[in-house]
């Protein structure tokens, strides 16, 4: 595998808008050709080369391409946007849209990122050691199609509307959750080691949450439904099981109606 | 203005009966003329087909409700912005562009003339202000009549006088341009929370029904003489079955003869057939009734129709059929926004996805093919996607494949994942007519512009028409090696002229043309006891003042055609 290091030199003064910055659009150039990349600082069309150092040539395809992003990289968006392959480092903080519509490889976060990390993202695995932004693997605005394949892993805190319209997939948060867990969802999985606040699923169609600290107030769509054991990262527990958003309309499978599920830590 | 001439192409021209000989078109001051100076500009045309600009009979491209879409879709417009370019603005949207990229997409594909299919005529002054910001085609609007107080009254007595002169009036404030009915009684049912699915549905607190709705219409529109006919969405859209409500509806026009002085026949247009020729009692023995219904258009020589192609794509759906797109929100379970029009219309709008893998949607597909392909008459019968309902009008090219190429719909039977299942429930696969250019320039110009009562205007390229020339990329001396080719050429003219300027060359906008709203000013006997129940309704039921209700003034309508209707003297 090939490494391309790019290090920001001059921090635009907007936001830069790098949806170039993938395994996808680099692979088969060289350091010149990369630092060509088109970007847009706020309406401007500029190139990746007026902000990034770069230095390395990617490999012949995105698979064989790792981009490490170095320096501070809190005003560029869309890093690892669609990305299907190879992979990415960010060491420090990043704006929104990491790894937006991503569809494999591997993204890593070392700092915070901003919101809509991971939207409607489809395979792959995405990485933030620091703390999520809110809609974390959610639909694009007016989408009914979130996040749907591929795994997230959020070592901080993740903001409100994680997982919103989600269809598939994994979301595990070490730290804490804002409100809106879930929202609208109609699969897929979102673990919460720390606590959460309010609105955990509600409209949920379909899905499960799994949550190991407190709710701050409960969904009153959701329904108690007995106690279950369950083993998370091989760890077995016991936890409160709750069904709903019984407000919400239900699909049937094998003629028993399919609810979306809640898993409360005892 | 220049003069051109554009020589060497094949033409098609069903106006003069010309089937692709080598003709020059000669173009002069915006019209086609017989002979130009030395000096015009040459354009050499050979290898390539030359037709008249196309005619859309029937698409959802400005207004409140196409505004409703592009404002609750925002994900339409993810990944399918165009930056400014050249003379082009910027643009966006999939199944609704915004008003900009309507009008560059069809100018791309040699479309001169769109009419918008459903203007809820208190919002007119809405529709005419997109009208305005979509350049270079021509557009006219038809303001909604059959739900509307007035007519349900005024029928209700069968009142053709009265309703004939409302209708009047309703075409000059709103600068519309036909009486276009939707779900007739059926939309103002659903305020009381009902329906009507058969003609005979009675309309609740009204106490009419949809057959008299529709007849009423019918006589009022050739009462009056108007260019165009009623223009007709009957009742029961889109259910299994619906084809015998779609047969009763046609049969409401038995007898009646077109009157006016703009050469149409027709009395009544059926609108994207497709949606009202569905037979079964449910989605699971759903099947086609293409046969029965163009059987019977094909014998009744006073009636027109469009197609309303499935084009297999993410879509819009929008219609001022409030209760069916309810119907669709419980099928689908995606957004659904809707909106009651006082005293006139409604209006839903849901995404939808004609995907290839339900069995369904391949079969609402094969219909609209089968239609196109069982009409005898290429020039009773229009190629229409209902866009965005049935799909976007930007792929008229790949509906246009379909049509002319048995391959082509081969290739994508054999592409469904039910693919047994559209064979039997359709003849599509029996079916080996492939529509010729020829046929084509009927059914996508000559055709419609003469249903529309544009025939001595525009569909055409005779010497005194309206200079509208499309040129495309194809020989049709050379057998098609791929019928992708047909998608291809269709898609982006090798040259456009609008009105006698040039708009398009290679595929790309070159001016943004001067585009007119075509409208119908219909002088019509006064009528004291309409006027004085049109300013008593305005008094006692509307939210606004008739002083504020008119489309009127270069704001609304900058460049205005009107078409004079003189109906004073019947």
């Amino acid at each position: 595998m090939e490494t391309v290091t790019i290090t920001m030199k001059n921090v635009p003064a907007l936001y830069l808008e790098a949806e170039t910055i993938s395994p996808d659009a680099f692979a088969g150039k060289n350091a010149a050709q990369i630092a060509e990349l088109p970007v847009f600082e706020g309406n401007v069309p500029s190139t990746l080369g007026k902000y990034f150092e770069v230095s390395g040539n990617a490999g012949a395809t995105a698979a064989d391409t790792k981009i490490v992003v170095k320096g501070d990289a809190k005003k560029v968006k869309y890093i690892g946007f669609k990305m299907t392959a190879g992979e990415v480092v960010i060491e420090g903080p990043a704006d929104q849209y990491v790894g937006a519509w991503m569809k494999g490889g591997k993204l890593t976060a070392k700092g915070d990122v901003g919101a809509f990390a991971a939207t409607a993202m489809k395979g792959g695995e995405l990485v933030i050691e620091g703390n999520a932004g809110n809609y974390l693997g959610a639909a694009y605005r007016g989408d009914w199609r979130g996040m749907s394949g591929g795994k997230i892993l959020v070592m901080g805190n993740a903001g409100s509307d994680t997982g919103m319209y989600m269809l598939g997939g994994e979301i595990t948060i070490n730290g804490n959750c804002d409100v809106h867990v879930m929202t609208h969802a109609e699969g897929g999985k979102v673990t919460i080691k720390g606590n959460a606040k309010s609105k955990l699923g509600g409209q949920m169609v379909d899905g499960t949450i799994i949550i190991f600290g407190n709710i701050d107030v409960m969904m009153p769509g959701f329904k108690p439904n007995g106690e279950v054991e369950l083993e998370v990262d091989g760890a077995k527990a016991k936890f409160a099981h709750f069904i709903g958003d019984m407000g919400e309309r239900h699909k049937k499978k094998k003629g028993a109606i399919v609810y979306g599920n809640l898993y409360k830590k005892i | 203005m220049s003069e051109y001439i554009i020589k060497n192409g094949h033409v098609f021209d069903p106006v003069q009966g010309i089937k692709g000989d080598k003709k020059d078109i000669c173009i002069k001051d915006g019209k086609i003329v017989d002979k130009v100076g030395s000096s015009a500009k040459v354009i050499d045309a050979k290898d390539k087909t030359v037709m008249a600009g196309a005619v859309e009979i029937h698409a959802h491209v400005a207004g409140p409700k196409v505004n409703l879409g592009r404002i609750y879709r925002p994900e339409d417009k993810l990944f399918s912005c165009t930056p400014t370019k050249g003379k082009e603005r910027m643009g966006g949207g999939a199944s609704i562009p915004t008003t900009f990229k309507t009008g560059y997409e069809y100018a791309k594909m040699g479309f001169a003339v769109a009419m918008e299919a459903a203007m809820p005529p208190l919002f007119s002054r809405h529709v005419h202000e997109e009208i305005r910001d979509t350049p270079i085609i021509d557009e006219g609007a038809f303001p909604v009549f059959g739900n509307n107080w007035f007519v349900l009254e005024y029928l209700k007595n069968h009142e053709i006088e009265n309703t004939a002169a409302y209708c009047a009036w309703l075409l000059n404030v709103t600068k519309g341009y036909a009486l276009k009915v939707v779900n007739p009684g059926g939309t103002e049912a659903w305020g009381w929370g009902l329906n009507c699915l058969t003609v005979n549905d009675p309309v609740p607190y009204f106490d009419i029904t949809p057959a008299e709705i529709v007849k009423g219409l019918i006589e009022a529109n050739e009462y009056l003489g108007l260019p165009h006919s009623m223009h007709i969405h009957p009742n029961n859209l889109g259910n299994p079955g619906c084809y015998e409500t779609t047969l009763d509806t046609m049969k409401l026009a038995e007898g009646i003869k077109a009157k006016n002085k703009f050469g149409r026949e027709q009395v009544l247009h059926l609108t994207h057939t497709q949606f009202h020729s569905y037979g079964g009692t449910n989605w699971g023995d759903f099947e086609s009734k293409a046969k029965e219904v163009t059987d019977y258009v094909n014998k009744n020589k006073n009636i027109t129709i469009d197609t309303g192609n499935v084009t297999l794509d993410e879509t819009t759906t929008m219609t001022a059929d409030g209760p069916f797109e309810h119907h669709l929100t419980g099928l689908n379970h995606l957004k659904w926004a809707n909106v009651d029009v006082e005293l006139e219309t409604a209006a839903g709008v849901v995404p939808y996805i004609y995907s290839p893998s339900i069995s369904v949607c391949a079969i609402q597909w094969a219909i609209g093919l089968e239609i196109a392909l069982m009409m005898k008459d290429p020039m009773r019968c229009y190629i229409t996607t209902d866009h965005p309902n049935a799909g976007p009008f930007t792929r008229y090219p790949r509906v246009y494949k379909w049509l002319m190429s048995e391959k082509a719909r081969k290739q994508q039977i054999e592409s469904f994942k039910h693919k047994d299942k559209v064979l039997s429930q359709t003849a599509i696969g029996t079916l080996d007519r492939e529509i010729s250019l020829y046929e084509l320039a009927q059914m996508t110009r000559a055709g419609p512009a003469k249903s529309l009562g544009l025939a001595a205007m525009c569909g055409g390229l005779k010497p005194g028409m309206d200079a509208d020339v499309a040129i495309y990329n194809i020989n049709p001396d050379k057998p098609v090696a791929n019928p992708d080719d047909i998608e291809k050429a269709f898609s982006r003219c090798a040259a456009f002229f609008k009105s006698g300027v040039q708009v398009v060359n290679n595929g790309e906008i070159v001016s943004n043309g001067n585009k007119r709203t075509l409208w119908v000013n219909v002088k019509a006997k006064e009528n004291p006891q309409v006027a004085r129940d049109i300013n008593e309704k305005f008094v006692k039921y509307y939210s606004i003042t008739q002083a504020n209700y008119e489309a009127l003034g270069h704001h609304f309508v900058p460049n205005p055609y009107a078409i004079e209707v003189d109906a004073t003297q019947v």
